[in-house]
């Protein structure tokens, strides 16, 4: 694609950049954790420097393998999937993929975490907190607690503080807490989260949904069970990150559905600092290089000169 | 892996549920047969992986006057609906994914063993193997073709053209060996010592030629997963040859990035669009 530049009226270039936690980023554009792996396979594609920073997979205490497979159904404008939190684990992480990515990468970068207990949880934010390469730790709490019945950690705002006041103790870096969706009160369990220490939120995680083949009559998924993304889930996104946006003061990385500039704007002023891109990566590879490319104009468009005068317009 | 925009220059059917589309343009990541390629279609979220069947790379030094060959199964709304679509259509693929098969370890006497919708990557390997046996490190390429019926069989024309030995298996009977490719493939083996050696190629025009047994050397297959597993077993395992088998995930991304496609074997995870879809009968880990 051809290069865009643009000059506004006033003969300045849009101003893409966004403050997230403390940390200035050079445009709000941040590949979402599970559809980027670390990098590198993008990294053959373009330049990955362009982007505002990028969340790596899902990393647990141990490696894990993962579900069974078929771990992909395809459904209208998007995807389930199981893959089931398939990482090296994260010793391993810290020891042989961050430092291929620093070969690529030289921003901050979000590091994704996940766990099945609090000790879990604890332990991976320590260790990777400590890396000089993470900005910023998000902690996924879609996860099932194993000792709480296997009950997402992220559907009970007593059981998210409590991983969230954990964490805290372990770092000073700013603490984005990624919740999921499938809750009646998305807005009590953030309160809940920044009430316990969270620098910021993230949302959406995936829907939970099923498909089933007609030929076998049996779900397409092995898990039975996988989480829906895509352009799909965006109005459902966006409408979670505009009630977080009411209930809490900490910024928002707004995500579901997004695969273009326009997606961009729009879920900024409906609250979110930055956004996350997730399942476009999987479809159009060069997706958020594109997206960032056109944010210039897509603002101009839209009379926009910074995209921090957009955060939260629609209120 | 590049991402690049393809012309459509023919779709046509092959057999009433089997369509081949030629598509130009730059195809120079296409490096090796067995890999695939992947379509964005109108209206599908995701993209549809499907083998390279043949490739041309043109003269242009860029890469941009190439051809690729794909044959497709219609199975559901994707590949239906990719048989509405015209010559002269441009389409968005992902090219060059996947390993491919390692043609370097045939030997001198290949086997191909492709079953059904998993025939198609086998005949571009067919082709660079018949180079080889013009350079002479390749004596003979044998090709064993398995379908359902005479009325879904197709490309054994064109396996023979290149000049390699087909023989055909079909379930019902109605052509060649009446059932599966491992039918064709005991039809195929003699019982002189041992079951890998393959029955005699004397000279068709010669009566008074001597039979000559060969050892099948190496063998890839392409095909459904109980025909996998079937081979696996009486080819690798029984009959002690070494080979590369082609295997089929559903895929989110085709290139790596999400882990959809990952699979157990001997040397660890797999992802069978980046690290596969070809692997090794030595790494193979069958599940359940
Ligand atoms: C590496 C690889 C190479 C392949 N090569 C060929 C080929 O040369 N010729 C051919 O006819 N087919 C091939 N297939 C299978 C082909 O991808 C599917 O038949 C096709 O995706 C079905 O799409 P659909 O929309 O018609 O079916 P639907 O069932 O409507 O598809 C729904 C979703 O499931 C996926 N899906 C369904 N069946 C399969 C399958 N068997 N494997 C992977 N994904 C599937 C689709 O891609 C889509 O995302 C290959 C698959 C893989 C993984
Ligand atoms: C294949 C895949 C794997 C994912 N893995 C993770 C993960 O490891 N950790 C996580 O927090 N979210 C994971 N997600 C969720 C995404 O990061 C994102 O929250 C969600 O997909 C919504 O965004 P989208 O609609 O743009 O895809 C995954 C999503 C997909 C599609
Ligand atoms: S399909 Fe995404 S890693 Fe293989």
């Amino acid at each position: 694609m051809a290069e865009v530049r643009t000059i506004s009226m006033d003969n300045t270039i849009p101003d893409t950049r966004v403050e997230l936690c403390g940390i200035t980023m050079d445009n709000p554009v941040i590949p979402a954790s599970g559809t980027f792996g670390y990098g590198y396979e993008f990294a053959e594609l373009y330049d990955i420097n362009c982007l505002g920073t990028f969340s790596f997979k899902g990393t647990t205490g141990e490696p894990r393998f993962g579900n069974e497979t078929p771990r992909i159904a395809e459904c209208p404008s998007g995807m389930l999937n199981a893959v089931g939190l398939q990482n090296p684990g994260v010793d391993k992480v810290i020891s042989e993929e961050l430092p291929r990515l620093a070969a690529v990468f030289s921003k901050p970068v979000m590091a994704n975490v996940s766990g099945f207990s609090v000790e879990e949880y604890v332990r991976v934010t320590e260790k990777l907190a400590a890396q000089d390469m993470v900005g910023w730790l998000e902690i996924n709490i879609s996860c099932p607690n194993v000792h709480g019945g296997g009950m997402s950690f992220g559907t009970d705002p007593c059981m998210a503080g409590e991983v969230v006041s954990a964490v805290r103790k372990v770092t000073d870096k700013p603490l984005i807490i990624k919740l999921s969706p499938n809750v009646t009160n998305i807005a009590e369990i953030a309160r809940s989260c920044e009430a316990a220490g969270a620098d910021g939120i993230s949302l959406i995680n995936t829907l939970m949904g099923m498909r089933l083949n007609l030929r076998t009559r049996k779900p397409i998924i092995a898990n039975v069970t996988g989480g829906y993304s895509g352009p799909a889930v965006f109005p459902v996104a966006l409408r979670m990150v505009y009630q977080v946006y009411d209930a809490v003061k900490i910024p928002i990385v707004g995500m579901g559905g997004i695969s273009s500039a326009e997606d961009v704007l729009e879920m900024m002023m409906a609250g979110a600092t930055a956004v996350e891109v997730g399942a476009a990566n999987l479809v159009d590879p060069y997706v958020c290089r594109t997206i960032i490319e056109e944010l210039p104009v897509t603002m101009e468009r839209y009379g926009i000169r910074s995209l921090r005068e957009i955060i939260g317009a629609a209120h | 892996m590049k991402q690049v925009i393809l012309t459509i220059t023919e779709n046509t059917a092959l057999t009433p549920t089997t369509w081949r589309m030629k598509l130009a343009g730059d195809v120079s990541a296409v490096t090796a047969p067995g890999q695939f390629i992947d379509l964005r279609l109108d209206g599908h979220f995701l993209r549809r992986p499907i083998s390279v069947n043949d490739v041309e790379y043109g003269t242009d030094p860029d890469g941009g006057d190439g051809t690729v060959t794909i044959i497709y199964k219609v199975l559901g709304h994707g590949t239906e609906e990719m048989t509405h679509y015209l010559p002269g259509r441009e389409l968005d693929v992902l090219t060059g994914l996947g390993n491919g098969y390692d043609l370097s370890d045939a030997g001198e006497h290949p086997l191909l063993i492709g079953g059904g919708v998993g025939i198609p990557p086998l005949y571009l390997a067919a082709r660079q193997l018949m180079q080889r046996v013009r350079d002479g490190s390749v004596k003979d390429v044998t090709v064993i073709l398995g379908f359902n019926s005479e009325d879904e069989m197709y490309y054994v024309d064109e396996f023979e053209e290149l000049g390699c030995r087909v023989a055909v298996a079909t379930a019902d009977g109605s052509c060649g060996v009446k059932g599966f490719v491992t039918d064709a493939f005991r039809a195929l083996v003699t019982e002189c010592g041992s079951l890998c050696i393959a029955e005699a190629f004397g000279d068709e025009n010669d009566p008074d030629s001597e039979p000559e047994y060969v050892r099948y050397t190496h063998f890839f297959t392409c095909g459904p997963e109980p025909m996998l597993r079937a081979l696996y077993k009486e080819v690798y395992e029984e009959a002690g040859i070494s080979g590369q088998m082609s295997f089929e995930e559903r895929m989110g991304c085709g290139f790596g990035a999400c882990m959809g496609c990952s699979c157990r074997t001997v040397t660890g995870y797999k992802r069978i669009c980046k690290d596969g879809p070809v692997l090794r009968t030595e790494e193979i880990l069958w599940q359940k």
